[in-house]
C-alpha cells in the first residue's frame, strides 16, 4: 500500500470532502494561498477551491468558531482551523457554550456540523503557549465529539467522518505527527467515531495510548518484547465517544492496565479511562492501574526541561514492569 | 462618526397593512410580557425572566422588514424577538413555563427560545455570544449565494465584549448581509453605560470597522422600521452590514429579582412617557390609520390570544425526566 504523511492524509480528506460536498468550506488564520496553514495542512487547497472556500480570517479565534457555528446551523459544513490547540482557550465560550449546547438547549432543532481542527502536543521547544495537550477540556463538555488520530490512516478516515457527521467535533492533531508516514489506501474510506483500534496485540499488559504517545508506546512495546513481556496497545482514536468496550475487553484479556497520554495527569484523559476501568472492570485487574502522563506544570521551553515533562519510552517501560 | 437619523414623520409610504401589523405585534409583545410577569408572580415560571416591555418598537420595526427565510439571533431578553419574527405564542409560553410542548421541549426556557422553521436561530444567554453566530449565518448566506439577511440583536453591554469587535470586523471585511441591532437601554444589569464607556453612541464604534453606524429613536417604531429598511435593502444587494443603535429603555428591572433602584425616578418617568406603544397608538389615531374602536378590538383580540397561549401552556405536560438525556447529539 502507498505511504503518505499525516499532513498529506489530512489534506486529502479535506480535498475529497470539498470536492464531494459544496457546503464544506475551511476558515482559519493563514490557511489560504499565502501560507497554506501554519503546519501546511491546507497547502494548495485555496488554489483548487478559491479564497471563498479556503478563507483566511483575522486573528479572532472566538469569531472563527462563532462564525463556524452560525454557518453550521444554517446548512454549511465548516472546518475551522485554530492554529495551536492552546488558542482554543480564546474561543472557549463559542466551543463549550455555543457549539456544544446549541442542539440541546433548543430541544434538538439545530444541528451543528462544525469541525475544529487544531494541533496539540509538546516537543518542538515552543513553550507554554504552543505546546499543551488539552483534549480533556473537551471531553468534559457534553455535546462535543473529540477525535485523537495517531496515524495517517486514522487521521484521514476520522476527518472525513467528522466532516460528514452532524455534531461539533474538536479534531485534535499532534504537531509531531504531521511528517509521520503511514499506509493509506487510495480508495475511499472513513473511520467511524467510537471505535478503538488495537495498534498491537499482546497478552501481558494493556497500554491505552493516544496521539503521539501511541508511537512511543509501540517503541516501548518492542523493547519489552525482547524482555519477554507482551504488550497490547489500544488506541481509542476518539475520546468522545469513547470505545469503553474495547478498553475493557483488552483489560479482561491482560489483567493489567497502563494509560499513556501527553496531557497533565490531574483530571486528564488518563483519569477518566482509569475511572471507567475501576468502575466497570476492577475484578479483572491483577495489579493497580498505572498512568504515565505529564506532571502538573506548564510546558517549559528549554529542551532539557521540556523533555523531562513529556512522557517517554523509559517511563512507559517502567510503568509496565511495575504491573506485570 | 455615526449619524443620527432625522426625525421621521409618519407617512403613508408605509402600507396600512404594515402599520397595523406592527401595532398588533407590539401589543402582542407587551401583553405577553405582562402575562409572563403575572405568571411569575404566581410562581408558575421557574428560574428567571428578562422582560422586553418598553423595547417593542425595536424587534417589531426590525422584523417587519424581514422575510420568513431571513435569520435573527437573540439574547436573554428575547421574547420580543421571537414574537416579532413570527413565533407561535403558545409554544413560546409553554417553553417559558418548562413544558414539553415548548419550542425547546422545556430544555431552553425563557433565555433560550428558538424556532428554526422561521429563521429564529435562538437566544444565547452569554452576552455578545450571538454576534459571531449571526456573522456565521451571514457567511453561510454569502457562500450559498442567496439574498437572505440576518438581524442580530444585542444590548449596549455586549459592545464591551470581544465578540462584538471580532464579529463586526469579520462581517465588515467580508461584506456580509448582517444588520447589527444594538438595543441601547442604558443599563447593563445595574451598570449605567456612562460608567463603562466614554462614548454616548455605540454606533460610533463600528465606524472604526468601516461600516455604517446609525442612531435611531428606539421607541419610535417607524424610525426603526425606516432605518432597517435601508440596511436590509443594502445587505440584500451585497452592500454589506450596518449597525443600527436603537435608544430605548426597559420598563422593568434587569431580571425578575431586580427592582431597578439604580435608575433615578425622574429618568424612569421620562422614559415611561415615551412608551413606544402609546406613541405609536397616538400617531395611528392622529393620521386616521386606525380608529379608537379598531385599536380596542386589536387589543382585545391579542389579549384573547394570550389567554389561549397561557391555557395551552398550563394544560401541557411537563417533559418526562428521562428526556433530559435526549438531544445532546444529532
Amino acid at each position: 500500500m502507498r505511504k503518505i504523511t499525516y499532513r498529506e492524509a489530512l489534506r486529502e480528506a479535506l480535498r475529497e470532502e470539498m470536492r464531494r460536498d459544496s457546503t464544506v468550506f475551511l476558515l482559519g488564520e493563514d490557511i489560504g494561498k499565502y501560507w497554506g496553514g501554519a503546519f501546511r495542512v491546507t497547502e494548495g487547497l485555496a488554489e483548487e477551491f478559491g479564497d471563498e472556500r479556503v478563507r483566511d480570517t483575522p486573528i479572532s479565534e472566538s469569531a472563527i468558531i462563532g462564525t463556524g457555528v452560525g454557518a453550521a446551523i444554517t446548512g454549511m459544513r465548516p472546518v475551522a482551523e485554530i492554529m495551536f490547540g492552546d488558542l482554543t482557550a480564546l474561543a472557549m465560550d463559542q466551543i463549550a457554550n455555543q457549539a456544544a449546547k446549541i442542539r440541546y438547549m433548543f430541544g434538538g432543532q439545530a444541528r451543528c456540523p462544525l469541525v475544529i481542527r487544531t494541533p496539540f502536543g509538546a516537543g518542538v521547544n515552543i513553550a507554554s503557549h504552543h505546546s499543551q495537550s488539552l483534549e480533556a477540556w473537551f471531553m468534559h463538555v457534553p455535546g462535543l465529539y473529540v477525535a485523537v488520530p495517531s496515524t495517517p490512516y486514522d487521521a484521514k478516515g476520522l476527518l472525513k467522518a467528522a466532516i460528514r457527521g452532524n455534531n461539533p467535533v474538536v479534531f485534535c492533531e499532534h504537531k509531531l505527527l504531521y511528517p509521520v508516514e503511514g499506509e493509506v489506501p487510495e480508495e475511499e474510506y472513513t473511520v467511524p467515531f467510537g471505535v478503538a483500534d488495537i495498534k498491537r496485540e499482546g497478552e501481558d499488559a494493556t497500554i491505552v495510548a493516544t496521539l503521539y504517545m501511541v508511537h512511543k508506546a509501540l517503541e516501548a512495546a518492542k523493547t519489552l518484547e525482547k524482555e519477554g513481556i507482551s504488550v497490547e496497545i489500544v488506541d481509542p482514536r476518539t475520546l468522545t465517544p469513547l470505545d469503553k468496550k474495547a478498553i475493557i475487553g483488552s483489560v479482561k484479556k491482560t489483567g493489567r492496565l497502563v494509560i499513556v497520554t501527553e496531557d497533565c495527569k490531574t483530571a486528564g484523559v488518563s483519569a477518566e479511562i482509569a475511572a471507567i476501568v475501576a468502575e466497570e472492570a476492577i475484578d479483572y485487574l491483577d495489579a493497580p492501574i498505572k498512568r504515565v502522563a505529564e506532571p502538573d506544570t506548564p510546558i517549559p521551553f528549554s529542551p532539557t526541561l521540556e523533555q523531562y515533562v513529556i512522557p517517554d519510552e523509559k517511563a512507559i517501560i517502567k510503568a509496565v514492569k511495575e504491573v506485570v | 462618526m455615526s449619524y443620527r437619523e432625522r426625525e421621521t414623520k409618519l407617512t403613508l409610504d408605509i402600507a396600512k397593512d404594515t402599520l397595523v401589523y406592527m401595532f398588533r405585534k407590539m401589543v402582542e409583545i407587551r401583553l405577553f410580557e405582562e402575562k409572563v410577569f403575572d405568571l411569575y408572580a404566581q410562581n408558575l415560571v421557574p428560574g428567571t425572566i428578562h422582560l422586553y416591555a418598553g423595547e417593542e418598537a425595536i424587534a417589531v420595526g426590525v422584523c417587519s422588514n424581514l422575510r420568513k427565510d431571513d435569520y435573527i439571533t437573540s439574547t436573554h431578553r428575547g421574547h420580543g424577538h421571537c414574537i416579532a419574527k413570527g413565533a407561535d405564542l403558545k409554544r413560546t409560553m409553554a417553553e417559558i413555563v418548562g413544558k414539553k410542548t415548548g419550542y425547546c421541549k422545556g430544555k431552553g426556557g425563557s433565555m433560550h427560545i428558538a424556532d428554526f422553521s422561521i429563521g429564529m436561530l435562538g437566544a444565547t444567554a452569554v452576552v455578545g455570544a450571538g454576534i459571531p453566530i449571526a456573522v456565521g449565518a451571514g457567511l453561510s448566506i454569502a457562500l450559498r449565494k442567496t439574498d437572505q439577511v440576518v438581524a442580530c440583536f444585542f444590548g449596549e453591554g455586549a459592545s464591551n465584549q470581544g465578540t462584538f469587535h471580532e464579529g463586526i470586523n469579520m462581517a465588515a471585511i467580508w461584506q456580509l448581509p448582517v444588520i447589527f441591532v444594538c438595543e441601547n437601554n442604558l443599563y447593563a444589569m445595574g451598570t449605567r453605560q456612562s460608567r463603562v464607556m466614554l462614548i454616548e453612541n455605540i454606533a460610533d464604534r463600528v465606524v472604526a470597522y468601516g461600516i455604517p453606524g446609525v442612531v435611531v429613536d428606539g421607541n419610535d417604531v417607524l424610525a426603526v422600521y425606516e432605518a432597517t429598511k435601508k440596511a436590509v435593502e443594502r445587505a440584500r444587494r451585497g452592500g454589506g452590514p450596518t449597525l443600527i443603535e436603537c435608544k430605548t429603555y426597559r420598563h422593568k428591572g434587569h431580571s425578575r429579582v431586580d427592582p431597578a433602584r439604580y435608575r433615578p425616578k425622574e429618568e424612569v418617568e421620562e422614559w415611561l412617557a415615551k412608551d413606544p406603544i402609546k406613541r405609536f397608538k397616538e400617531r395611528l389615531l392622529q393620521e386616521a390609520v386606525l380608529t379608537a374602536e379598531e385599536i380596542k378590538k386589536i387589543e382585545a383580540d391579542v389579549a384573547g390570544e394570550i389567554e389561549e397561549a397561557v391555557r395551552f401552556a398550563m394544560e401541557s405536560p411537563y417533559p418526562t425526566p428521562e428526556e433530559a438525556l435526549e438531544d445532546v447529539y444529532a
